[in-house]
């Protein structure tokens, strides 16, 4: 049997709320040789519609689940094979695969969200936690973002390592009343964090601000983090996009708004009626205007960024990823140049600012 | 944090977090303390359906039982808020605004305007409205229209749990008057709200659904009415927009305009009595400034021009309903095909 060959493919979940998903489309045809990152199927859920990226090289072989189909998470999708496996075992492993899965409980009512919250560094600070693995890896969300951003990296990095995305104060659902907005308030928040949960060292994936965050916790405590990775980072150059950082701050209505973050994406279309909701929800909230304003004050000026740390990298004794997009329309993708030899740079071609939501695939095969 | 509550809890939540915020807010109406003046749990029923409860206990003489009188105590509320309170008034019905018009037309909504701007009127005045009650003619009215048209006036048209509270909060910190009516079946309605305090702007649409297909724009419990219909109209093929335009009063004309540009059908679904009503007047917008976009004849899902009935059955044809709001759409749909 050659059944090690053959993989499943299986709804994904998205971010911590995701019980279903619609499948809108298929993109690759039965037979199709995908490599890691191709674009399969298109899904929709509640929050995102979005296209599934392989996770894994193969033959698609099988497309199982049918266009409108919906399914529970981790249902069988389709079925990757090399040539050489016949299609009565195709048909035995689908067989196989539909008697033994069970699909997940649906949420109890009341059972909350999946969130978690710690006090530490004197704020009330909300994170979510995946995975259970020796390897700890903590994610940092840029500014005016939340730990929900990395709903396509979260879970695919939990299958290596204990998964902890935070809430910045002043964002999410931690606390809104910021005592100081500076990068080194921040970063000495993360390792508060980091105290609080009683975790020794940890490595830092910061995205934008979250970027400059991570080198800082890094710089200040060296010893609590054992590698960095920076996506769309700030705090390695001076560029940067001010009027998108006063118009986020300003906008106060759908209208405002959108325009805005369709600046994050090269793909305008990522950007739907749901999240527009969800930023507008979060933005709404008192103190959350004055927090973003005393946070956007602490690394840029409205015209350029304030925090350098390009030339403390060199300095730091740990591993160090750095990955763009090609298209970043916030800090431009030529901060990824001229840094360190030590420093591996990954620049993805075709992609914004939210890299690791638009090319989610190739970013975790970078940080797994 | 977000939980689910009901759309009662959450007006309760506001009108708390709100007090305790600013010493100035005052809550007036009948039998908003307990109504009977009495000691113990008659003291803390909070209003006709319990939605100021425990509010009494916290703040004391900031909350104000009045007579039952109208005209006299929506009269003090607007004098208070002039001097310098932010007064949040209950008219338990909005059936019973008649006999307070002069306070709230040729007062309320005139000062800002008659005192060149150096007036302020930060009132807002509380008040129950819709059918579906059992309640009949003289409680169950939708007299929203009314007050949307009258300068001067805010008003408001909560839709959900996350809605009436952000809203409420909003027309308290408001400085001019506004009319904040709540549908007395969404009262019982869950949903997720946030614990911490919020604003939400008026004038600016809430799109609950997006589609390609239909625009349906609905107010009030008229909303979940039209997302059921979008359910149903889904499965035969057909995307329906919806839009709640949260206010009626200022009203998000772009978002309506921008809707209809795109999918060039559009039904309307009001609780109101179809003549001069939302239906009516968004109708009119779209055909004067939409309508090049029209691919079809705007559909209108009202109540006939009658008053409520008290007969359960009558009351339940008089209503728009989600079946309803699925034929209008289909029949704009099917236009011309």
């Amino acid at each position: 049997m050659s059944t090690a060959k053959i993989v499943a493919i299986t709804m994904p979940k998205w971010g911590l709320s995701m019980q279903e998903g619609k499948v809108v489309e298929w993109l690759a045809e039965e037979g199709a040789v995908l490599k890691l990152g191709d674009q399969v199927v298109d899904i929709e859920t509640e929050k995102i519609a979005n296209t599934f990226e392989a996770l894994d090289a193969g033959t698609l072989r099988r497309r199982v689940a049918q266009p409108d189909e919906v399914l529970p998470i981790g249902a069988l999708l389709g079925v990757l094979a090399p040539a050489e496996v016949s299609d009565a075992e195709v048909d035995a492993f689908i067989a196989e695969f539909q008697k033994n899965y069970v699909p997940p409980p649906p949420a109890e009512e009341g059972a909350g969200d999946g969130y978690l919250f710690v006090e530490a560094g004197g704020y009330k600070l909300r994170y979510s936690k995946l995975g259970d693995n020796a390897r700890v890896v903590i994610l940092l969300h840029g500014f005016g973002g939340d730990a929900a951003g990395w709903l396509f990296n979260q879970g695919p990095l939990a299958a290596h390592a204990t998964v902890y995305a935070l809430d910045l104060p002043g964002h999410g659902q931690s606390s809104k009343a910021l005592s100081d907005g500076s990068v080194a308030h921040l970063a000495a928040t993360v390792i508060a964090f980091m105290d609080a949960l009683e975790i020794a060292q940890a490595e830092l994936v910061g995205h934008s601000l979250g970027g400059a965050v991570a080198m800082q916790a890094a710089i200040a405590n060296p010893k609590r983090i054992s590698a960095l990775a920076l996506i769309g980072s700030a705090g390695l150059g001076p560029e940067i996009n001010g009027a998108y950082i006063n118009g986020f701050i300003a906008a106060e209505s759908r209208k405002d708004i959108k325009p805005l973050l369709e600046q994050l994406v090269a793909d305008a279309g990522l950007i739907s009626r749901s999240l527009i909701n969800d930023i507008l929800q979060f933005k709404r909230i008192d103190g959350v205007t004055t927090a973003l304003t005393t946070i956007a004050r602490g690394f840029q000026d409205g015209t350029k960024q304030t925090v350098d740390l390009r030339a403390r990298l060199a300095s730091l004794d740990i591993p160090i990823k750095v990955i763009w997009g090609s298209k970043d329309a916030i800090i431009p993708a030529s901060h990824a140049t001229g840094l360190p030899a030590s420093v591996a740079v990954t620049v993805l071609d075709g992609f914004g600012h939210l890299v690791q939501l638009e090319a989610a695939a190739e970013v975790n095969k970078l940080l797994i | 944090m977000a939980r689910k509550i009901t759309y009662q809890q959450a007006i309760n939540e506001a009108l708390d977090q709100e007090m305790a915020r600013d010493e100035n807010i005052v809550l007036m109406g009948e039998d908003v303390v307990g109504g009977s003046g009495s000691d113990g749990e008659m003291d803390a029923w909070g209003g006709v359906l319990g939605v100021t409860k425990g509010l009494y206990g916290k703040y004391g003489d900031r909350i104000m039982d009045t007579p039952i009188s109208e005209s006299g105590f929506v009269g003090a509320a607007v004098g208070a808020a002039a001097a310098g309170l932010r007064p949040v008034c209950e008219l338990m019905f909005i059936d019973f605004m008649g006999v307070c018009f002069d306070q709230i037309f040729n007062q309320a909504a005139k000062f800002r305007y008659m005192f060149g701007g150096k007036a302020e009127t930060p009132l807002v005045i509380r008040t129950m409205y819709g059918a579906g009650f059992r309640a009949a003619a003289q409680h169950s009215q939708c007299l929203y229209p009314l007050f949307t048209h009258i300068p001067g006036l805010k008003v408001v048209l909560p839709s959900s749990p996350y809605d009436v509270k952000g809203l409420l909060i909003q027309a308290i910190r408001d400085n001019d008057p506004v009319i904040f009516c709540e549908h007395k079946v969404l009262y019982t309605l869950e949903g997720e709200v946030p614990e911490e305090s919020y604003t939400i702007p008026f004038g600016e649409a809430n799109i609950v659904r997006e589609g390609d297909d239909v625009t349906i724009v609905a107010f009030g419990r008229m909303v979940s009415q039209a997302m059921k219909a979008a359910a149903i109209l889904a499965k035969e093929g057909i995307s329906c927009e919806v839009i709640d335009p949260r206010t009626t009063s200022p009203l998000d004309e772009d978002s309506i305009l921008e809707s209809v540009e795109n999918t060039g059908r559009l039904v309307i679904v009001d609780e109101a009595s179809p003549r001069c009503g939302m239906a009516a007047d968004i109708s009119a917008l779209v055909a004067r400034k939409g309508f090049s976009s029209l691919k079809a004849p705007i559909e209108l899902v009202t109540p006939p021009h009658t008053p409520v009935p008290f007969s359960g059955k009558l009351e339940d044809l008089y209503v728009p309903n989600a079946e309803r709001v699925a034929a209008a759409v289909r029949t704009t749909a099917g236009y011309g095909r």
